[in-house]
């Protein structure tokens, strides 16, 4: 969940009034958002800094609410549009109205969509503001915003990238490229000299922020790249805007760009930028259209601001909640969310409309209004009920089995542990004297570290690893695990399967080989024919490098099929895991005795 | 029975005597009369006073004792008369009676010159000569006189103390009387019950020996059930009574599009990120997804239908197919609802399973790349926000967690969603519990449920209320290698549900 950092007092005059903390936080809980943490900028920067409490910083005082809000609502990822969305939730401000400013579309300004940019991003979408007020504060949360933009829906950069410029420094048509990287030259943000993108892209190589996002277009043969009709540079989507076009304190005319794999997405994030700061326009709320001609000559213009008409029934938008409500009174509450209601009968059926804002992109389906409707209402206010089915619980029987076979060999002595089913690959089969056919096991990808390099085949490091970290617990130590392997498996659909063992180990100042085989005769007799037949001699010898010689042997059914195995563990084993005692082991398959 | 001691004898006379003649003023002429040193009768009567069957007096008496020199004098006579004794009529020499005598030659020389017992031949100082037939050994009687314990003249006693032959004592004894607890035979006490007891009948007159209770039982050796099954188990307790049956989740290889596309999550979202979960290099794809669900929920994702607008992307199948460790067992939640689906009619469900999740996540003290993940969802028609709080309060209620307080919160494939908050008396806080919400229409309808059947549904980790219940801070100690069998061991019953 993102977390949008503001000033109290800003969030509070914004507001219009002012909470304690206690109410804040209520208010906070009741419309679906947390206030996380409550801190000053000085406070954040010792912490950077690695500071003591008293230690001097730079940073004013000012108390910093840092709120967590849901990821699918941008429109709460800067102080704009939360104080927006609550003052409408507390009733003190009407539903925005936002607007397009009438231009004829011949004096529209233009962007022109080059055909190379398909090949490595290719949407745009643009915007201007007109007219806009900075100060400092306005200014920073206008930054913060495209940041935390960048950072969720836009997916790191990859899926969209926004750019913002002071337009009167600029000359329009604009058009949007991709190019060669040796053909692209300009003076890049916070840079004094011109850089060629490619040379750019290596000195970025050291930039803590900017390198993470070179991946993007690095290994393509064209750079993405904005241009003004001048040949200035607008920006190197995704990665950085040019420093001739720079948004100051003192900017009037913000040209916004959006450049994306994903174009839903761009709009989404455009319309994201132009409704929360066209609050700070000459005419609030009011945005100026661009003109994108396509390669294809086609034109769309952007953003689209246009509302999302939603229409149902009364009863669907009640039924679920559970409550019931007049029409009125729902068309208030989804009106306290921001969404735009009124209701109308037909054929005797109340029905609602609603016009979604372009800030509310995550209403998707009368489902969500449902939701708004229960917010609005307050989810502690729902009278609670009962479902009305009958249905008999019940177990799964293999789960059911696990538990009477972990029973009877916690009734045999055996301490139960519980470990992990990732191991390192040495654990699962080096360490154990095996070796990796690749026919086997479960390969992670991904691992963070060594230790969830693959899913265990077998319990045996598992329980020798416990073993190990409690060596100095008094002897006799028995342990046993109930739990899941897991194999490469053709005949399922995902290509692995998962089987349930028992393994148990036992470690003495002498092995305890018969003390093992007395637990595997006790489970034998247990789950005995008629439904699993074992032979007068069920105990067949084997020579695997895990054990010694001549001191192991698998565990066969009458048919002949191998249902366990066991052994005194191999000295090289034990080195290997560090314990200096005799152990032994056995391991059966608990799905075969089912 | 076991043959009697010495000491029975001892302690069975001492007590027929008291029990005839009322005292026993001497303890020490009653053990010479018994027959037995007297320090043998002393242990008997510490034991007899001890419970008090016996009244014992000590008499405390300063004597003198004859040295070890004095005692050799007192049953051979002095060395004086043992040396005329040795005289034989004719005389003998000096030589002759030192190797006779030994040590006594010298002391017995002088003193027998000083009595005028023994004299010499002229001018021959070698040889001695009795003067004396017969003498009388007064030494001799008075060492034994005091050896008995009898009066001799202080006149004696400072003669035989010069001559180093007897030294100053304290010597105790007793004198004895019936105790108020008096028998004429005492019971032995018993420490334990036997076979031979409850065989020989002799059970009927066993007097147990008091126990000290102070003291511990023998540590017994025992085996032990790990405390988060426990948990687990009273949870699936809960469930069970709830009329919930348990899905099949030992399934934990997925595919992504069982684990996020399903359920209506979308492939940019972020736990689809390769460092959110375990993606697999073998088996890296799935092999086979069922064809007709696939296309709807690729139509839903991209271009909406079921009355959605969709999240307007391009769905890659590519995406789906990867494998990765289940991140939730929604998963198989998602599975089991499809499989009702198919079903027809529709039957109402209430599922529920506990088992392990996969999050490609650092590992600290409270979270791990695997956990157990408790979920329970009702699937049936009509089913609304106040049912899913209605049996959240009835399943954590069961886990003691009565004061329940929600919040709207997002999810992916749930709407609406609530966050569970619990009030937690111990912190004197809200703190969460768990999620829950009803499923969206997304993700139900493309199965092929029914208009109007919902799916509400909850979900929470094993190991954080254990924790709480437990005391636990470090999620390593309950879980996993590094698990301390201490803590195992002396771990309390799991009381949830009882």
């Amino acid at each position: 969940m993102p977390t949008v950092s503001v000033g109290r007092d800003r969030l509070f005059a914004a507001l219009g009034r002012t909470y304690t903390q206690e109410d804040f936080e209520a208010l906070c809980f009741e419309f679906g958002i947390e206030l996380d943490d409550v801190t000053t900028e000085k406070a954040i920067m010792r912490k950077e800094k690695h500071l003591e409490d008293d230690g001097e910083v730079e940073g004013d005082d000012e108390v910093i609410y840092k709120i967590e809000v849901a990821a699918n609502r941008y429109d709460l990822l800067c102080l704009e549009g939360l104080a927006r969305a609550l003052r409408v939730f507390t009733g003190t401000e009407a539903n925005p109205v936002f607007r397009i400013s009438s231009i004829p579309r011949g004096s529209m300004l233009q962007m022109h969509v080059k055909p190379q940019t398909s090949q490595i991003r290719p949407h745009v979408v643009c915007a201007v503001l007109r007219g806009v007020t900075f100060d400092e504060a306005r200014y920073n949360s206008f930054i913060d915003l495209q940041d935390k933009l960048h950072q969720n829906i836009c997916r790191k950069r990859t899926l969209v990238a926004i750019g913002t410029h002071d337009l009167d420094t600029l000359v329009a048509p604009f058009s949007y490229e991709a190019l060669p990287p040796h053909e692209i030259n300009f003076v890049p943000l916070k840079q004094e000299e011109s850089f060629r993108a490619d040379k750019l892209m290596e000195f970025y190589k050291s930039d803590m922020k900017l390198k993470k996002f070179l991946h993007i277009i690095e290994n393509s043969p064209v750079y993405p790249v904005i241009y003004d009709s001048n040949r200035t540079v607008l920006s190197l989507p995704p990665i950085i805007n040019g420093a001739h076009s720079a948004i100051t304190l003192t900017t009037r005319n913000v040209f916004i760009e959006c450049t994306a794999t994903d174009l839903t997405k761009a709009k989404i994030v455009l319309n994201t930028m132009v409704t929360m700061f066209s609050e700070y326009c000459e005419n609030k709320f009011e945005v100026e259209p661009v003109e994108v001609i396509h390669h294809d000559g086609s034109k769309t213009v952007y953003p689209d601001l246009s509302c999302y008409k939603m229409e149902a029934p009364l009863s669907d938008i009640l039924g679920p909640i559970g409550i019931s409500l007049d029409e009125k009174q729902v068309v208030c509450l989804l009106n306290k969310m921001q969404l735009q209601a009124e209701s109308h009968s037909s054929k005797g059926e109340h029905r609602i409309s609603v016009s979604v804002p372009p800030t509310r992109s995550d209403i998707l389906h009368a489902r969500d209004l449902v939701e708004d409707v229960a917010i609005a209402y307050g989810y502690n206010n729902v009278p609670k009920s009962k479902p009305k089915c009958m249905t008999i619980g019940g177990r799964q029987p293999l789960n059911r089995f696990s538990d009477k076979i972990r029973a009877e060999v916690a009734r045999a002595g055996y301490m139960e542990v519980l470990t992990f089913i990732l191991s390192s690959h040495e654990e699962n089969f080096d360490m154990l004297n095996r070796t990796d056919d690749k026919s086997k096991a479960v390969i992670i990808a991904n691992p963070r570290t060594s230790e969830f390099e693959v899913v265990r085949t077998s319990l045996m490091s598992c329980l020798l690893k416990t073993l190990k970290h409690n060596i100095d617990h008094p002897r006799p130590i028995k342990i046993f695990e109930v739990g899941d392997v897991m194999t490469l498996d053709p005949s399922c659909d995902v290509g692995a399967s998962n089987n349930r063992r028992l393994a148990a180990l036992y470690c003495n100042r002498v092995s305890g080989f018969e003390e093992i085989m007395g637990l595997v005769d006790s489970i034998v007799k247990i789950v005995r024919a008629p439904h699993v037949k074992f032979g007068e001699k069920y105990y067949v010898p084997t020579d695997e490098p895990e054990f010694f010689p001549k001191r192991q042997c698998k565990i066969v059914t009458s048919d002949g099929k191998q249902v366990g195995y066991l052994g005194i563990v191999h000295a090289e084993v034990l080195r290997k895991f560090g314990i200096p005692d005799p152990c032994t082991f056995v391991e059966m398959d608990i799905e075969a005795l089912l | 029975m076991a043959e009697k001691s010495p000491a029975a004898d001892v302690e069975a006379g001492l007590l027929a005597h008291l029990n005839s003649t009322g005292d026993v003023p001497d303890s020490r002429s009653f053990a010479s009369s018994l027959g037995v040193s007297h320090l043998e009768l002393e242990g008997v009567i510490k034991s007899l006073s001890a419970f008090r069957i016996v009244d014992s007096t000590d008499i405390i008496k300063e004597t003198w004792v004859l040295t070890d020199e004095a005692k050799g004098y007192a049953a051979r006579g002095s060395p004086e008369a043992q040396l005329v004794a040795a005289i034989p009529p004719e005389g003998a020499s000096k030589d002759a009676l030192k190797a006779k005598l030994g040590d006594a030659f010298d002391v017995g020389m002088k003193a027998a010159a000083r009595n005028k017992w023994i004299g010499f031949e002229k001018g021959n100082k070698d040889l001695v000569l009795r003067k004396v037939e017969n003498v009388r050994d007064e030494m001799q009687e008075q060492l034994k006189k005091l050896e008995k314990g009898e009066v001799v003249p202080d006149k004696v006693i400072d003669d035989l103390k010069r001559r180093k032959l007897i030294t100053k004592e304290k010597s105790i004894w007793y004198s004895l009387k019936k105790g108020p607890e008096f028998v004429v035979k005492r019971k032995t006490l018993a420490t334990d019950v036997t076979t031979e007891h409850l065989r020989s009948g002799d059970w009927k007159d066993l007097e147990f020996k008091d126990y000290n209770y102070g003291a511990q039982g023998q540590p017994i050796a025992k085996g032990y059930v790990q405390p988060l099954m426990e948990v687990r188990e009273a949870i699936e307790n809960i469930f069970i009574m709830m009329g919930f049956t348990e899905m099949p989740t030992n399934k934990f290889v997925e595919s992504s599009f069982w684990n996020f596309d399903a359920l209506f999550q979308p492939q940019q979202h972020p736990a689809r990120d390769s460092h959110d979960t375990f993606f697999l290099k073998a088996p890296a794809a799935t092999r086979q997804l069922p064809e007709d669900y696939l296309e709807k929920v690729k139509q839903v994702h991209q271009s909406g239908g079921y009355g959605s607008k969709g999240y307007g992307y391009d769905w890659k199948r590519d995406e789906a197919e990867k494998n990765l460790l289940r991140t939730h067992t929604t998963a198989v939640s998602t599975r089991m609802l499809y499989k009702l689906a198919q079903e027809k009619p529709f039957a109402p469900k209430r599922y529920y399973s506990i088992d392990r999740v996969f999050r490609n996540e650092a590992v600290d003290r409270t979270h791990l790349a695997e956990f157990h993940q408790i979920e329970g969802l009702i699937c049936d028609y009509g089913l609304t926000l106040g049912d899913l709080i209605g049996v959240l309060e009835d399943f954590f209620s069961s886990l003691g967690m009565s004061k329940l307080r929600f919040k709207p919160a997002y999810n992916p494939y749930t709407e609406p969603s609530m966050e569970i908050f619990s009030y937690h008396d111990g912190l004197k806080k809200w703190v969460e519990v768990g999620n829950s919400g009803m499923f969206r229409p997304e993700m139900l309808l493309p199965m092929g449920l029914p208009e109007g059947v919902n799916v509400i549904a909850w979900g929470l980790s094993l190991e954080r209320p254990t924790m709480i219940l437990y005391g636990i801070d470090n999620i390593r100690d309950l879980f996993g290698p590094k698990v301390d069998f201490n803590l195992i061991k002396s771990n309390p019953l799991c009381r949830l549900g009882i």
